[in-house]
């Protein structure tokens, strides 16, 4: 007679782990990374490389010598943070800057917090913010596309179109003749990624897909991203309404910047965004405000960092009182 | 138009094995043990001692109260006893037991197989033979019919529903019956419409189960007020809850019951059986079981009478097969794993699930990731991850506010859980505590 195992029910499970949805997000990355691999060549395949292997070293390390418990470098969460956080960064970054933002981006952004599932903050951009505010000029020094394929840290630099605008409307000029400025890419090379910028933020396309891949495989929803885009393209749209020359458009918004990476993969980190539907909506909403609050009215050309991390700090609270639909709450009385 | 509930819901792989397979009428066993609890409600009382002689049909056990059940011998033969015996639930409890002899029935019970459509019964009569032939749910609550057919003062019934839907994966006793036994049902149904005085009956069928849609809504021309609902295939569909929601776009309201929303719910298989004892006297004591599983030789749907061993009906579908980890009586999702196959069927007995070794053991608990995929797929609109933390921490205020006794414990939750968290055990350790917090107040 077989000895028969007792447990209680449900007595199957969907398959679904925790390595599959963050390998997954890594796989709809490829098309980001590809186009950054094409565009930045040498100093992109350097960034990348550091970022990703200084995370799981970390993480590795914290855990066998500082916690000493069990190692979680194979479910594929510190090398998700590695290559967000060398999306983040200029690919002509020293490699000894790289490490301390992986450091930071790790071992304070997660590890101290209790690792995978206790972070408030997405640990990427906590690593980010960090060397953005200790390194501010390596940090703002963006090597031109193409021209710095075969380059690492003596690329050639050129201006990104935020820094463009903020500085060419505060001396004056207007968002037309700006849009047509010299080094001012069009509407169609940013959607390609033919822009500066850092390393995974440049081509939309590429992050379009990714996103694609992820609402096809049940990884995210639509609620974030459609939130963050949408309110941005909202709020930037009736700014230009208003004064068409003082204030660029919602499509140059959403193509600079940190907005796609932001929106698609930023934002959407499951542990540092909201639970219920209605709270992501909300939280996505914010993120969208600051960032045009921060990128037109504040002194950065860049706003979605912060913006993000200013809204995961909201999550608890938004958690706490905006819950999921439930059922027999509303009583529809139609007919039978 | 296929139509489905509105909230959550996941979608097992459906692993229909014995879908088609023909109802096998199982040999009468040589001993039955038929447990006094089987059905919501207090247990009966048995009539009988060792020694009786009893026949198929006869009454054996009483009643106890409105909510509970009468109980009929399933063979004829002579009580050998009344005693503890451990059952699928688990534990040891009171079965009378009974040594076959010959197989003779009742003389009241007709045993012709013309179907009889003219309803002669009034609503009264029909819930007082509903009670009598010890009628209770039969798609696995076992809640007593007659209890469900008695509306209470104040409230109205506006629809009758059918749940033709047979959500669990593996489980094809009520496709079966569909199939085979179409116009009986239809006949119940007529029945139950009279009892509860309406005029409008939906009978809710999964699309997985084209053959029984298309079969029934032929069926259903011939009898007045019927109609077919095809319904999009989604768990937990079957819960009453959900299929009102799917059927009739109405939610009933939390801690309500169902003729809250004007609606009342009964499974095809207690439809079978309100036929049967109404038109032709024939209580309550078989039914129809599932015996499947991957590794299953041979795949079945049986007609079995209550207490016939378990063993039986797996040695008649093949023996139980050398890789065998797991032996389940119920659905994958909401069954009961058994500790041994030495107990009897119950008439909540719709399935017998056989897993194989490698998939009888929980995946590895990791800790919560937050990605919010338990809060979209919970049908009743709840966070479970929450309900877990609060319940681990015994804070019952907390969970009775976030509305924990709302929890239909369907699984689904636990299902899809990525970090391989039971959920669901420690909802119900939560559900256990709050309950027994809510009824100390009203003592």
């Amino acid at each position: 007679m077989n000895r028969l195992t007792v447990s209680p029910s449900p007595h199957v499970h969907s398959g679904d782990s925790v390595k599959k949805n963050m390998y997954g997000v890594i796989i709809a990355l490829v098309p980001a990374l590809a186009a950054s691999l094409y565009y930045f060549g040498l100093g992109a395949a350097i960034v990348t490389i550091t970022a990703v292997l200084s995370c799981v070293f970390f993480e590795w390390a914290i855990q066998k010598f500082l916690l000493q418990n069990e190692s979680t470098i194979m479910d594929g969460s510190a090398a998700l943070t590695g290559l967000l956080l060398a999306f983040n960064m200029p690919t002509n970054l020293p490699i000894w800057i790289i490490i301390i933002g992986s450091l930071v981006a790790i071992g304070i952004g997660k590890m101290s917090f209790g690792g995978l599932g206790n972070n408030p903050f997405n640990p990427a951009l906590v690593g980010r913010v960090f060397l953005l505010i200790s390194f501010p000029v390596q940090m703002t020094l963006w090597p031109k596309p193409i021209e710095s394929q075969a380059h690492y840290l003596d690329a050639e630099t050129g201006a990104t179109p935020l820094s463009i605008m903020k500085e060419g409307l505060a001396n004056g000029e207007t968002v037309s003749s700006l849009m047509n400025h010299a080094e001012m890419p069009s509407i169609s090379e940013m959607f390609f990624g033919l822009s500066g910028g850092s390393a995974g933020e440049i081509a939309a396309a590429a992050l379009l897909i990714g996103l694609l891949f992820m609402l096809i495989r049940k990884i995210i929803t639509w609620h974030i991203p459609v939130a963050v885009i949408g309110s941005i393209a909202v709020f930037t749209g009736i700014l230009h309404l208003a004064s068409p020359e003082t204030y660029a458009g919602p499509l140059f918004h959403l193509l600079t910047g940190g907005v796609m990476l932001g929106a698609i993969f930023m934002a959407t980190d499951y542990v540092s965004s909201p639970m219920a539907n209605k709270g992501m909506i909300i939280y996505g909403i914010g993120i969208g405000v600051i960032t045009v609050v921060i990128r037109v009215f504040g002194a950065y050309p860049e706003g979605v960092s912060f913006a993000i991390l200013i809204m995961n700090g909201f999550v608890p609270l938004i958690d706490k009182y905006v819950k999921p639909k439930r059922f027999g709450e509303v009583v529809k009385p139609a007919k039978a | 138009m296929l139509k489905t509930f509105s909230l959550g819901g996941v979608h097992p792989a459906e692993n229909k094995f014995s879908a088609g397979q023909k109802i096998e009428v199982l040999p009468v066993p040589e001993q039955v043990s038929v447990p006094i609890a089987q059905h919501i409600g207090a247990p009966s009382e048995p009539i009988v001692k060792k020694g009786d002689e009893v026949k198929v049909g006869q009454l054996i056990a009483k009643s106890t109260g409105f909510v509970s059940a009468n109980i009929h011998s399933p063979v004829s033969g002579k009580v050998f006893k009344v005693d503890n015996i451990l059952d699928a639930s688990g534990y040891k409890r009171q079965a009378i037991i009974i040594k076959t002899e010959g197989d003779e029935w009742d003389e009241s019970i007709d045993r012709s197989e013309e179907l009889v459509k003219e309803i002669t019964a009034t609503p009264e009569e029909i819930i007082k033979k509903v009670g009598e032939a010890g009628i209770v749910g039969l798609g696995g609550a076992t809640f007593p019919a007659h209890v469900k057919l008695s509306v209470p003062p104040g409230k109205t019934c506006e629809v009758l529903i059918l749940n033709g839907v047979e959500c669990e994966p593996y489980l094809t006793a009520d496709h079966q019956l569909m199939m085979e036994k179409g116009d009986e049902i239809m006949v119940g149904t007529q029945i139950l419409m009279k009892a509860l005085k309406v005029d409008k009956a939906i009978i809710g069928i999964e699309n997985n189960k084209p053959d029984a849609i298309k079969h029934m809504t032929d069926l259903a021309l011939k009898y007045e007020g019927i109609s077919i609902q095809a319904l999009k295939v989604q768990y937990p569909q079957g819960g009453e809850k959900q299929l009102i929601n799917a059927c009739i776009s109405r939610q009933i309201p939390s801690g309500k019951l169902p003729i809250e929303v004007g609606a009342v719910v009964q499974n095809v298989g207690t439809t079978l059986a309100v036929y049967e004892a109404v038109q032709k006297n024939k209580p309550l004591f078989e039914r129809i079981v599932t015996v499947t599983g991957k590794s299953v030789a041979k795949p079945s749907n049986f007609m079995a009478r209550v207490g016939t061993p378990l063993n039986q009906l797996i040695e008649a579908a093949g023996g139980l097969p050398q890789d065998t980890g797991k032996v389940i009586g119920g659905g994958p999702m909401m069954g009961k794993a058994l500790s041994s196959t030495d107990v009897p069927i119950t008439k909540g007995s719709s399935g017998i699930l056989i897993m194989p070794q490698e998939i009888a053991k929980r995946g590895k608990m990791e800790a919560c990731i937050r990605c919010s995929k338990c809060v979209s797929v919970c049908p009743m609109g709840l966070s479970p991850y929450l309900l877990m933390t609060v319940s681990d921490k015994a804070i019952w205020d907390r969970a009775e506010e976030e509305k924990i006794m709302d929890c239909i414990e369907c699984g689904s939750c636990s299902f899809t859980c990525p970090a391989n968290r039971p959920l669901l055990d420690y909802i119900r350790l939560g559900k256990g505590n709050v309950g027994r917090i809510m009824r100390s107040r009203t003592k």
